[in-house]
């Protein structure tokens, strides 16, 4: 079966000030099933904003490519979702008009836009904030309403470039449970990006730990605990060793 | 004196030394007139300034509106301002909004701009008289100007401030150029936009106010040189408080719809 995601042999160079060269990444390979959740985690630098954004098309790959159910990226489309830290909803437009944003740009008729767009802030529990403005909303109203926005063009693919990284630990907690939640219900392939190891963990199926200097993949870990996750997993003899063995692989490349 | 206003702050107690309800700074304000006007009366009755006191000025304008004067010097003025102000505005934006998206535009015209802007507006004013004539279209040139170069850009400082996360995010959900442009860098730049536009309208009022001075057969800084001539410092200060009134006025119109436009801004 073709993976959903094909990152083959990818890297990326940027160019620095007073003609020196930084690499990036370089020759990331990874493979991704459809339906499936990975989590993306290592410090800064070692490149996995930069695969993401090569996989959203928002950046090109100096070498390798990318491939989309067998199809190369060659752009940003509706068919892979993003959602970034920084949430970038347009503060414009309420909610719901954010939310519509991406049907609308597709054509979609108002009625039809509106049934859609309502379902998913439903999903992501923003029903009694619809009309509301971006400016009004908490850090982690903001990314549900941006989460519900990515759903509501029925990406295949959602790729989150460290969506809770800005938002207090309980937030995050609760975030990161409901985001299951709605995995679960409409299950897409995910490729999460986190600095946190723990959310690593408690997200991912795999979680790919990158290293830094150059950025490069460094180790595939399978995480062998069942959806749905629960607040008792996190606290289990086994998510402590699969959380040992990830910060170790994280913070002590060289070592382990 | 007028003792203190009864204003009793509401529930939510201060916190700090400066926070202050809105009445009593009305309040304070309203005072700070009346004790101007107040000293005004005074230096000018004991004839310590050779000045009219504001009786003098009260009589002077109610004469000047009565006989009609000052409404055809204010709407004369005013006419100019809007027509020189307008035009200038819608040049403005969709220039700045050109030089902003396309690299080559801005290539092209950013030198224009940048070196007219050095130039005050009302330096222009005997070469448009030169060129122009002494009719409205100097004055109306001048004005242009003024609103044109601070209008084009805060527009093009707008759409390169645009934030490159929205762009991408509009992106990702299927968006191509034109509906960036529309639906994203416009709305997006609307707030630089209003601020050129305010300032705009402030030079554009200065300007014409000066241009009158130097050349007209009407309006309110046309009306003042008449009176300097004859020695008429009631009509003199009337044109000036005119001017400032307007002034205010435009400007307070201009912030109302700036409150209107961009209410979704999130302020610090």
């Amino acid at each position: 079966m073709t993976p959903r995601i094909s990152f083959q042999n990818v890297s990326r160079r940027f160019e620095l000030g007073g003609g020196g060269e930084f690499l990036a990444l370089d020759r990331f390979s990874l493979e991704v099933g459809e339906g499936e959740f990975i989590t993306v985690v290592g410090p800064s630098g070692c490149g996995k904003s930069t695969a993401m954004n090569i996989a959203a098309g928002l950046l090109r790959p100096t070498a390798g490519r990318v491939l989309v159910d067998g199809a190369a990226v060659e752009g940003p489309g509706p068919e892979r979702g993003v959602i970034f830290q920084q949430y970038a909803l347009f503060p414009w437009l309420t909610v719901r008009e954010n939310v519509e944003f991406g049907l609308r740009v597709a054509g979609m008729p108002g009625k039809r836009r509106r049934e859609i767009a309502d379902r998913f802030i439903g999903l992501v529990g923003l029903t009694d904030f619809a009309e509301a403005l971006p400016k009004t909303l908490s850090g982690g109203m903001k990314q549900r309403c941006a989460i519900a926005r990515a759903y509501a063009v029925d990406p295949k693919i959602l790729l989150m470039d460290e969506p809770f990284g800005a938002l207090d630990a309980l937030t995050r907690v609760t975030l990161q449970d409901q985001l299951l939640r709605t995995w679960s219900q409409e299950r897409r392939t995910v490729m999460f990006i986190t600095h946190d190891v723990d959310e690593a963990v408690y997200l991912g199926g795999r979680v790919i730990v990158m290293a830094a200097r150059p950025g490069r993949l460094y180790k595939v870990i399978p995480v062998d605990l069942p959806y749905p996750r629960t607040e008792e997993m996190r606290l289990s003899t086994a998510f402590a060793a699969l959380r040992n063995e990830v910060w170790r692989s994280v913070y002590h490349p060289e070592a382990a | 004196m007028s003792a203190a206003p009864d204003v009793t702050p509401g529930g939510a107690a201060p916190s700090r030394a400066s926070w202050m309800p809105g009445a009593t700074m009305l309040a304070l304000n309203i005072l700070a007139v009346l004790l101007g006007l107040g000293a005004w009366a005074l230096v000018t009755a004991e004839g310590v300034v050779g000045l009219p006191g504001p009786g003098a000025v009260l009589s002077a304008a109610i004469t000047l509106a009565r006989n009609g004067q000052l409404l055809s010097d204010a709407l004369a003025s005013l006419a100019r301002v809007l027509t020189g102000f307008l035009l200038g505005v819608l040049v403005a934006i969709p220039v700045g909004f050109l030089m902003g998206w396309y690299k080559v535009a801005r290539g092209l015209i950013e030198p224009y701009v940048q070196f007219f802007r050095t130039i005050p507006p009302l330096a222009v004013i005997p070469l448009a008289i030169v060129t122009m004539g002494i009719g409205e279209t100097p004055k109306i040139f001048v004005i242009f100007l003024a609103a044109f170069l601070s209008s084009v850009v805060a527009t093009f400082q707008g759409v390169v401030s645009v934030d490159r996360t929205l762009i991408n995010a509009a992106r990702v959900l299927g968006a191509k150029d034109a509906t960036i442009f529309r639906r994203v860098v416009i709305p997006a730049s609307t707030p630089f936009i209003m601020v050129g536009v305010r300032i705009g309208l402030g030079s554009s009022w200065a300007t014409v106010v000066a241009a009158e001075l130097i050349a007209a057969q009407s309006g309110l800084g046309f009306r003042m040189q008449q009176a300097q001539l004859y020695y008429d410092l009631p009509t003199i200060f009337v044109s000036l408080i005119a001017i400032g009134v307007l002034g205010l006025l435009m400007d307070r119109i201009i912030i109302a719809a700036d409150r209107v436009l961009t209410a979704w801004q999130e302020k610090a």
